[in-house]
């Protein structure tokens, strides 16, 4: 019998095509993702060498990091950069013959939203994009991650890869999730507990009962921000939940396929007694709704507590946290509760899936966003849009004040028009805090849909407990 | 690819940590469609202020360190976005080697395929590299990729470990795509055998 093998260890062997003595892999890739920001130079390179895309039918491109959210974006772009990004997009996509779900389509949204809609992401799959945020397919047992330009290029050429393999992690979360804890509470509270360089060289497995509690949409907000962990990949075992979100979807398998990889999904988990380079157990009973106080990720803290001193901080991190709170403009010892909070934004790859709009809506039902506050909803694809109306949310949000915007990135990392402007500070669902990310010196606070929903119904920081 | 075999050269100190790719290239000139012309813009809203004025503090602003080719950093470089406009930038600025604790992973391996080199060494050296890096322009280090070897400028060699096939990539300016197309035959072999025991995909 073979040495048991951990769930990253059995995709990676089905997508090895070959081994150097040195361990350098070249890796199989099953999909390919693409959007327009990471693309151009790769196709433009693939043109001056004369190459073609090796398989346009497992390639699958969505223009989401540029496209405004606001109506009339199909006829015109008014930010001339981001126009010509999209429209080369267009091209690339029709010359060399690639799926692609253009603005026009109401399939078009945030790519990782896009993907396991449409049931391009299947578990047991290597799943990549030029974007970090491609984690978000582990969800389904995929196993996936961000790739630089280069590496887009080189995956358009061959459908592979050159890799070695990570380290094993093993991240559990035991138990059950108390009232008014999420997904989000719970990725955020991990990476609050290893650091963002925690998982650098690792794939992250997520396991344990808390984790197989979770539905496809939360499984996919813990995945999404493996990277910000600094994992390689985060995944997820297949499950019956899995299965069930899968069925039935445009391009999951169909009849005897299905059934023959639903055989095959259904031996994609961690043996008994496999080996882990790292392992981390979290309670879930622990877990509080979280807030980020600072410009990175780790900085993370329950809403119950105060901004931290630098003072509380050893190493480098001492300096870093200074430099936070000056860009936060925040003092230690202040109450996370009392922080104002002047914008909010519901959406993006890590939040932008219909259970997050529920989740924001059943806070936000029947009551009005804070005066002057700008509130924004951007669904993450134009079918979760399309669902949130037919289920009523738009208009709840709608009544409360909250704009209702088209699918795309928006304002998490603000290419569009959609940012902050300077000192403006917002709740937002997204999964970077970093200086500058969402505007020029715009603040950010990392939350749950739920938690951001309540901040903006209060004008502050607030603990959703207290509205539930 | 340009070769990668030795540099002699300024190295400048960058102690923060977690220095992030939206840090060494804000989202605005993500916008670009080419790799090239983003060194102006590398660190872009460290650098300068709002008004495009250079901002004196800023270390690759101070005289003594405009001509940087070595950086020094904070633990976990270039984490966040997998943008390679990053390592683009940095190398379109003349950087040629980058020296952490640690690097998030796919920055590294951006890095590499830019001709550049990113080297992790434990703390208490890439401290004492920190420290000749702050000497200024009279400090210059060499980073010498076939012997594995930083130099100080007093004279201290430091061996590097570095992924032997990365290595030779650099010192041979090799385009990944061109090795792995020697090896299409494999891939078609791989695909053939997959479309058999996973139709689906």
């Amino acid at each position: 019998m073979s040495a048991p093998k951990t769930l990253y260890d059995k995709i990676w062997d089905a997508h090895v095509v070959s081994e150097d003595a040195d361990g350098t892999c070249l890796l199989y890739i099953d999909r390919h993702l693409v959007h327009e920001v990471t693309s151009p130079q790769a196709f433009e390179g693939l043109r001056m060498a004369g190459r073609q895309v090796r398989c346009p039918e497992k390639t699958i491109a969505v223009p989401d990091h540029n496209v405004p959210t606001t109506e009339g974006r199909e006829t015109h772009i008014d930010n001339e950069e981001s126009r010509i990004q999209v429209e080369a997009l267009d091209k690339n996509a029709r010359d060399f013959g690639i799926n692609y779900y253009p603005v026009t389509d109401i399939r078009q949204g945030i790519v990782h939203i896009v993907g396991p809609e449409q049931g391009w992401t299947l578990p047991g799959m290597t799943v990549v994009c030029g974007d970090s945020h491609t984690a978000t397919h582990g969800a389904f047992g995929a196993l996936a991650h961000g790739i630089g330009t280069s590496e887009v290029e080189h995956v358009l050429a061959t459908q592979t890869l050159i890799q070695k393999k990570s380290k094993n992690m093993k991240v559990e979360i035991t138990g059950q999730l108390k009232p008014g804890v999420t997904a989000k509470d719970i990725t955020l509270a991990v990476i609050g507990k290893t650091g963002t360089g925690g998982g650098t060289g690792h794939v992250i497995e997520y396991c344990g009962e808390a984790i197989r509690a979770l539905s496809m949409e939360g499984r996919m907000t813990v995945c999404n921000m493996a990277i910000e962990g600094g994992a390689r990949a985060g995944l997820i075992a297949p499950d019956e939940t899995t299965f069930a979100y899968v069925m039935g979807r445009p391009h999951a398998p169909k009849g005897a396929q299905w059934e023959a990889a639903l055989t095959w999904w259904k031996t994609l988990f961690t043996d008994e007694g496999a080996h882990f380079d790292k392992v981390i157990t979290i309670r879930g009973e622990d877990i509080e709704p979280v807030v980020t106080w600072g410009t990175s990720p780790e900085d993370v803290l329950p809403i119950s507590a105060v901004v931290p001193a630098p003072e509380d901080f050893t190493g480098g991190k001492v300096e870093a946290a200074k430099r936070a709170l000056d860009y936060m403009g925040l003092t230690p010892g202040q109450k996370l509760t009392d922080i104002a909070i002047d914008t909010v934004f519901i959406g993006s790859c890590t939040n932008g899936r219909i259970e997050d709009l529920r989740a924001a809506a059943e806070i936000v039902k029947g009551k009005k966003v804070k005066e002057g506050m700008r509130a924004m909803v951007v669904p993450g694809s134009g079918l979760v849009r399309a669902q949130a109306e037919e289920e009523g949310l738009a208009q709840i949000f709608l009544d409360a004040g909250f704009e209702w915007r088209l699918a795309g990135c928006s304002m998490c990392l603000a290419m569009n028009p959609d940012q902050l402007g300077e000192y403006e500070r917002c709740a937002s669902t997204s999964n970077r805090n970093f200086e500058g990310r969402q505007g020029y010196k715009g603040r950010t606070h990392l939350v749950s849909p739920a938690m951001a929903a309540a901040a903006a119904l209060t004008g502050h920081l607030t603990d959703v407990r207290e509205m539930m | 690819m340009e070769k990668f075999t030795k540099v002699t050269g300024i190295a400048a100190p960058m102690p923060l940590v977690n220095i992030d790719t939206d840090m060494i290239i804000p989202k605005g000139f993500l916008k670009t469609i080419k790799r090239t012309g983003l060194g102006v813009h590398a660190f872009d809203e460290m650098r300068y202020d709002r008004q495009g004025n250079e901002i004196p503090d800023f270390v690759l602003n101070k005289p003594q360190y405009r001509k940087t080719e070595i950086l020094v950093a904070g633990d976990n470089f270039g984490c966040g976005s997998s943008r390679e406009h990053a390592p683009w930038a940095l190398a379109d600025f003349g950087i040629k080697v980058i020296i952490s604790t640690s690097f998030a992973d796919i920055f590294f391996n951006n890095s590499f395929k830019n001709g550049m080199l990113p080297i992790v060494l434990p703390q208490e050296q890439v401290d004492l590299l920190m420290s000749d890096a702050e000497k200024g322009e009279n400090a210059r280090m060499t980073v010498d990729l076939e012997a594995q070897e930083i130099t100080t400028s007093d004279g201290q060699v430091i061996k590097f470990e570095v992924d032997a096939f990365k290595k030779h990539c650099l010192l041979n300016g090799l385009d990944d795509i061109g090795l792995t197309l020697e090896k299409a035959t494999a891939i078609d072999t791989f695909e053939g055998q997959a479309a058999q025991s996973r139709p689906w995909v």
